[in-house]
């Protein structure tokens, strides 16, 4: 940002027009002052970014070398790369990584493909459309760790889900204990992630369905496209920003799976539902292994660091 | 661009060594200001639970306008959910207050990593239940006020109905006994599961609950002898009956494999013939069922019934700094009336005898005086071993993989294996 208000000082030099060599040493001070006063504006963020997330993940990475230990009164050891050996030689870990494959797999498409639907029926001017926003968008407002508490009931043998589709199939269907099954407890977890989490990326998809304008609808019109060929030459391309925004928040949220799972299954049944993130809390505070939870935090952040980065290379601008 | 990039680093370093600095002053003077003399903090899990919070802040009271009192004792009370983590943050920026409470189990790791200190208590504890004394390496870190014990509960209509004999302490059920009941109550097609063991449990319940089968089957939580290892005792052939018979109770269709999220209220709603629960719950359960309730010992599986000894307890902290006082303190709420007041409370077994003669329940002949006697008969102590809160972890784990279809031998040594390697990891335990 400050590069493009700056322009480079050899070109200034060599501009041909001299008769205006009192405004530089002014512009230079001017600059200068904004400089400052841009510092001054993003340092209390930058300060507290670096305190509390730059900082802890450094130290985090460090303690991921070490044997430290979250109650020890033994000192703290450099023990190299064991804390990683142990993990991948773990079935665990890899159960885990397994489970939020899938997990992201399902929701990303899904999810996004569900809000951009959400975001297409309410991008309309009729009656109401107000409260068709605010119905889908509360359950992103309400805590993930209430709405799991609520699911978990729904989901249970003789809970609201069984009886419903019980009775919509006259008693034929007697649907499984969602999730004290290791088949249906992932699914049932990706259902309601998606149920909660969906009208989000409908808020991001509806800004970015705002900002096509008008006009390239009405040309298209005029040209006898159809609905679907509006869709797919218009909004589509349309999209482009916001898709990438929201392929990679989605994504990132899945590779996060956490609350829905501490809260409904703690992983199981056999390991079924566990998690990466679900992983490093279970060794960091229950079992008391700060280290080891540190090599799954590394291990996590580069996972999300390379799946990013694949993402941005294949959205790229292509010139 | 080069210039700005080393200004912002420049300002970025300065800024985390403000930081850095600002947090070892504050750390200094706290640690350096930690007590004044005369006035020592005391912090307790029970801000949940008003009338247990109620109970001690009396004994509180009592002692601070007490004569002998040696400083003011402060009550500090957290949510039990967020406690452990609350003392844990708080010894790693020396922040500890002088009392703490700990639950039982957890005492040798906290004094390993010395949080505690031992106790040089002028009260005489070598009358009060055993499992409210938690020693660890031939010290007494802790002292509990009251103890729990596990039970079953029934209703003495249904087991006539089924033809059963009610298990007592003198004779409590065998296996096959209690077989033979399970299989009779479910014949009588009263409940969709005769049995609920409280199988939806996470956490320390896992443990506490179902490691007395595992020991009252012959195998433990780990070998007691040392506890270096759990080879052989926690995925041995005892073990693994106790996780085949475990099992079978839920696949016999005894028992859920994930029972209510209530178990007490589904009983004294007959939605289970059965309740194997703590003392806790029978207060509530004999106001709803009367006379009718029967409270049984639990199952003995061949070396005697078990279950599973300690609670909360009350200790010092290393770095207090007029632990004198705190040790006056703990004997003062060690008196037998203090005792009997946070029984009664709490709905909790008081540590000894004279403070049960206090309470009509628990005196000789009372209501509830047989959670006493199971407790002072079958209660055996959660490993005291600083690893225990790694075991609980493990074993917890287990059991949730068993009663979802895990075979039990692979289950079990998954458990050995990562409990042998962080024992091994930690150097043994050793002081």
């Amino acid at each position: 940002m400050t590069t493009t208000q700056l322009p480079p000082t050899g070109r200034r030099l060599a501009d041909p027009t001299p008769a205006l060599p009192p405004r530089k040493p002014r512009r230079r001070r001017r600059n200068l002052r904004e400089q400052i006063s841009g510092w001054g504006m993003i340092a209390p963020a930058a300060v507290l970014l670096l305190a509390f997330v730059f900082l802890p993940a450094i130290l985090g990475f460090g303690l991921a070398f070490t044997n430290a230990r979250l109650v020890s009164p033994r000192p703290v050891e450099f023990v190299g790369t064991d804390n990683f050996a142990r993990l991948f030689a773990d079935p665990t870990f890899w159960r885990s990584l397994l489970n939020v494959s899938y997990f992201a797999v399902v929701v990303v498409p899904v999810q996004s493909g569900i809000a951009l639907a959400m975001a297409l029926l309410i991008n309309k001017k009729f009656r109401g459309v107000n409260f068709f926003r605010t119905i889908y968008f509360l359950p992103v407002v309400t805590s993930m760790v209430v709405v799991s508490l609520l699911w978990m009931f729904m989901y249970r043998k003789d809970g609201l889900i069984n009886e419903m589709l019980s009775a919509a199939s006259f008693g034929l269907i007697n649907g499984p204990d969602w999730l004290n099954d290791p088949a249906t407890a992932m699914p049932a977890i990706i259902a309601l992630s998606i149920w909660q989490a969906a009208g989000f990326h409908m808020i991001i998809w509806l800004a970015g369905l705002q900002s096509i304008s008008g006009e390239l609808y009405e040309a298209a019109q005029l040209d006898g496209a159809s609905r679907w060929h509006q869709f797919r030459y218009v909004t589509w391309p349309g999209l482009k920003h916001t898709r990438t925004l929201v392929l990679v928040t989605i994504t990132i949220q899945a590779l996060g799976l956490f609350d829905q799972v501490s809260v409904m299954t703690q992983g199981g049944p056999l390991d079924s539902t566990t998690t990466i993130i679900y992983e490093a809390v279970r060794s960091g505070f229950k079992q008391q292994e700060t280290s080891y939870a540190s090599a799954i935090s590394l291990v996590f952040f580069v996972l999300v660091l390379l799946i990013s980065a694949v993402q941005r290379y294949l959205s790229r601008e292509k010139d | 661009m080069n210039k700005r990039f080393t200004r912002i680093l420049a300002t970025s370093v300065a800024a985390a060594a403000l930081i850095g600095t600002l947090g070892a002053c504050g750390k200094g003077s706290a640690s350096a200001s930690s007590e004044g003399s005369n006035e020592i903090t005391m912090w307790t899990h029970n801000a949940g639970n008003p009338e247990e919070l109620a109970a001690i802040e009396n004994i509180v009271d009592s002692y601070n306008k007490s004569p002998g009192a040696k400083a003011k004792i402060k009550v500090q009370a957290f949510p039990q959910d967020s406690y452990n983590d609350s003392v844990v943050s708080a010894a790693a920026s020396g922040k500890l207050p002088c009392i703490v409470d700990i639950d039982g189990p957890n005492v040798p790791n906290w004094a390993w990593a010395k949080y505690l200190t031992p106790l040089k208590l002028e009260a005489d504890v070598s009358k009060n239940l055993p499992s409210t004394v938690a020693k660890w390496e031939g010290e007494t870190y802790a002292v509990g006020t009251y103890d729990v014990a596990l039970a079953m509960l029934a209703r003495a209509s249904d087991l006539k109905a089924a033809g059963i004999r009610v298990a007592t302490v003198e004779k409590p059920w065998t296996k096959d006994e209690f077989q033979d009941a399970l299989t009779k109550l479910k014949a009588l097609g009263k409940w969709d599961y005769p049995l609920d063991m409280g199988t939806a449990g996470t956490g320390e319940w896992l443990p506490y609950a179902y490691s007395p089968f595992l020991q009252s089957f012959g195998g433990d939580l780990i070998n007691r002898d040392g506890f270096q290892s759990a080879d052989g005792a926690l995925n041995g052939d005892k073990a693994i009956e106790w996780a085949q018979w475990f099992r079978g109770l839920a696949d016999q269709g005894f028992m859920a494999k994930k029972s209510g999220k209530d178990s007490t209220q589904d009983f004294l709603n007959s939605k289970s013939g059965i309740l194997y629960t703590g003392s806790w719950a029978a207060d509530k359960a004999r106001a709803a069922v009367g006379a009718d309730l029967v409270v049984m010992p639990s199952v003995d599986l061949g070396n005697g019934p078990k279950i599973g000894g300690a609670s909360w307890q009350w200790g010092v902290t290393s770095g207090c700094g007029n632990s004198a006082a705190a040790m006056d303190y703990l004997s003062y709420s060690l008196k037998s009336e203090n005792l009997a007041a946070i029984a009664k409370a709490t709905g909790t077994i008081p540590a000894t005898d004279e403070a049960a003669a206090l309470l009509p329940e628990y005196a000789k002949g009372g209501t509830n005086r047989i959670f006493m006697e199971l407790s002072r008969n079958y209660a055996v102590m959660r490993p005291e071993t600083p690893a225990y809160p790694f075991i609980a972890t493990e074993y917890g784990k287990a059991v949730q993989d068993i009663l979802a279809g895990a075979d039990p031998k692979t289950a079990l040594d998954k458990s050995v294996k990562a409990i042998d390697a962080n024992i091994k990891s930690n150097g043994g335990y050793k002081n």
